[in-house]
């Protein structure tokens, strides 16, 4: 199909409502994400996942008194960097899910790409992708403690 | 009654023909490989999170570190990023410097890549014929940008020094010299009939597949899809310059190898062609920045045509000197994920051609 | 001239080209110390300078005899700590060592084999290879020429031949 971004993106906006757009991203939920990436990929052509990667943004602290953390409403985002091979274009895909919970349906099935990326983000960030067919560690050992790249993540380093 | 069974071998993490510490599980049957799982992870120093505790020049040296047999180009990536997120424009002589030493680097990755090449499928001439030239590259390096390996060249807005004296003259006499040792190692290698009997028809790989598992660099060419960041996406200067892009037809080994060949022989046209023009061109090499970098709030992501594929990073900021994230896209971790369902079917020793064919780099792999 | 021993007795000039009187250990030290056999096994950077970089045609070290990479731990003679040594991976580095036979030295290339180098704060990282094992020569870089790696290689022949005077 040959459609400009911006076209790509204003039917996008018609067809789901509720997602937020700007000039080269879009912002959804995780509800939106799977039927989303498969209509990107089928019908405009976005076959080649470029990047895809994510990063914390804990709450921040709102006083001194307040250190009860079941209060934790910070939120982890996920970024996906899509290219289309034959037409030269590019979107990024942005969505969030929660600190405490945080689980996100797997594109595995959309990009055969997802596998490694997806297990790379559990490993250091602990997010769950539903739908992996081998959701283990793939950098770290298979008993490390903890998902290092999490903004609260304590470590003592080699430095005497 | 006879019956066969599966046993699981181990591919070691200290094996001279993975190219570095990593290890491969196989369930063989017989010889044949049944399943082969990659074990990656053995050098991962944990680049990304030092990052967000580095100033934003402090964190180039780590860039040099994640490739480093072609490091120009992963610093080139880093501060292409940052000047994205604070819209730094690079001078013109800036630019050529930059092309000139990020097409040095990927000669020095190939020829470094075709003779560890013909070392793994077994010919030890082939690597000492290859040295023989990366020598050479590596001094012109060392004497543009002080080091050898890890050069640390590129600077957020421009680079760290110009040329000294004379030295276009001598990279120009080594480009002239550069066709007939590539026709050298055609000859030697590409036309070697042991080399061509174990490494064709190997490991083929479809088009279609590449793409689905977002596979880059000679490994997707070699399928035949034309993709090549510096001419569907041209970033700095590539698009004053003529150049092709290479292309295989089968997606075997073979067609990996070959496509790095050619590949060098493009690079040459496109320095001799930077010479030429850098010539002309006078002025600053680095643009005016502040002293202490505080790039604006938000993200940024950029990508460029590396030796093994293509190699993105994405840079969120916070208005700190510090960056608050920093994501390498590697194409060799990338380019490992299918390695499992490639040598399903053959045999212990094809694993290494095919293995060598993708020409991974650990310390990008693992980051 | 009167050729003299050591002892002070006289003796025929020819002899004291020919035969030489030492300890075994002195004897089989100069046969270890000319014919290092590394294990070929490099972990990151420094193994391209250090390992290929110096078997390689310019910086040649089979011109000392220390050129026979042998892939097996069984029969190397020297371990070549060259880059950087995770969590993950000191374990099989000391269990490489533990499987090398006796007398066997060490030698630590580029400043994250000595104490971590870049990646001293990194929470994955072991900060230098002495952590593990027990290491004779250091060479200094990130990453260091091969002349120096070079260096290293003599300065560990030296101590091979004689292990009482370290030279600092």
């Amino acid at each position: 199909m040959e459609k400009k971004l911006p076209d790509v993106i204003k039917d996008l906006k018609e067809k789901y409502p509720r997602i937020e757009v700007s000039e080269q991203t879009i912002t959804l939920s995780a509800e939106d994400l799977l039927p989303v990436m498969q209509e990107l990929k089928e019908n405009y052509g976005f076959n080649y996942l470029s990047n895809l990667t994510a990063a914390d943004y804990p709450a921040e602290k709102k006083g001194k008194g307040d250190d009860n953390e079941a209060e934790d409403n910070g939120e982890m985002e996920v970024i996906y960097n899509l290219t289309s091979i034959n037409e030269n274009c590019f979107l990024t895909v942005k969505t969030r899910v929660s600190r405490k919970e945080p689980e996100l349906p797997s594109v595995f099935p959309v990009w055969g790409g997802a596998n490694w990326q997806e297990r790379e983000v559990y490993d250091l960030f602990g997010i769950v992708f539903t739908g992996h067919p081998n959701l283990k560690r793939i950098l770290l050992t298979d008993n490390f403690e903890g998902y290092p790249l999490r903004k609260d993540y304590q470590w003592v380093g080699g430095r005497k | 009654m006879l019956r066969t069974e599966t046993y699981t071998m181990n591919f070691g993490p200290q094996h001279p023909a993975t190219h570095g510490v990593f290890q491969v599980v196989l369930t063989l049957d017989g010889e044949r490989i049944v399943k082969a799982e990659p074990v990656c992870g053995y050098l991962h120093r944990g680049i990304e999170k030092l990052a967000e505790s580095r100033t934003y020049t402090q964190v180039i040296p780590y860039t040099d570190r994640l490739d480093y047999l072609a490091a120009m180009l992963q610093n080139w990536g880093y501060v292409l990023a940052v000047e994205k997120l604070m819209g730094i424009e690079v001078p013109e002589r800036a630019e050529y410097l930059r092309v000139i030493s990020g097409e040095l680097s990927r000669l020095a990755s190939h020829v470094l890549a075709t003779g560890v090449y013909a070392l793994d499928i077994g010919g030890v001439t082939g690597f000492l014929l290859c040295f023989r030239e990366r020598e050479r590259m590596m001094d012109l390096l060392e004497e543009l940008t002080g080091s050898r390996m890890t050069l640390s060249y590129a600077r957020i807005g421009g680079v760290a020094d110009d040329v000294p004296e004379g030295w276009l003259d001598k990279l120009d006499k080594l480009m002239d010299d550069m066709p007939g040792y590539i026709d050298e190692y055609d000859g030697l290698i590409t036309g070697n009939e042991i080399f061509q009997a174990r490494t064709k028809h190997v490991g083929k790989l479809s088009p279609e597949t590449a793409i689905d598992y977002s596979l880059s660099g000679p490994v997707l060419r070699g399928s035949g899809v034309n993709y090549d960041l510096r001419k569907a996406k041209p970033y700095s200067v590539y698009d004053r310059f003529d150049f092709e892009v290479p292309l295989g037809k089968n997606g075997d080994c073979f067609d990996r190898y070959y496509c790095r060949v050619c590949e060098m022989r493009q690079s040459v046209r496109i320095i001799k062609q930077a010479i030429e023009q850098i010539r002309e061109i006078d002025g600053p090499i680095k643009a005016k920045v502040p002293k202490v970098l505080k790039p604006p709030k938000g993200d940024a992501y950029a990508e460029v045509e590396s030796s093994k594929g293509i190699m993105g990073f994405y840079i969120v900021s916070d208005g700190t000197n510090k960056p608050y994230r920093v994501h390498v896209r590697r194409p060799s971790f990338i380019n490992l994920g299918y390695l499992d369902e490639m040598c399903r079917g053959w045999l212990i020793a094809d694993l290494v051609a095919i293995l060598g064919s993708i020409d991974i780099v650990l310390g990008e792999v693992d980051c | 001239m009167e050729v003299t021993n050591d002892k002070g007795m006289p003796m025929p000039s020819e002899l004291k080209r020919l035969v030489h009187f030492a300890s075994l250990e002195k004897v089989l030290n100069v046969a270890r110390a000319h014919s290092i056999w590394p294990l070929g096994f490099g972990l990151a950077c420094c193994a391209i300078e250090a390992l290929m970089g110096t078997n390689g045609p310019r910086y040649d070290l089979s011109r000392f005899g220390y050129e026979v990479m042998r892939p097996t731990p069984r029969q190397a003679d020297v371990m070549v700590v060259a880059g950087t040594i995770t969590h993950k991976s000191a374990p099989f580095v000391l269990r490489l060592w533990e499987q090398m036979a006796e007398p066997k030295w060490c030698i630590a290339v580029g400043s994250c084999a000595i104490s971590g180098g870049p990646f001293v704060d990194s929470y994955f990282v072991v900060p230098g290879a002495r952590e593990l094992i027990p290491v004779d020569v250091y060479v200094p870089g990130c990453p260091p020429r091969p002349d120096a790696v070079i260096d290293g290689f003599l300065k560990l022949r030296a101590k091979i031949l004689d292990p009482k005077v370290v030279e600092l």
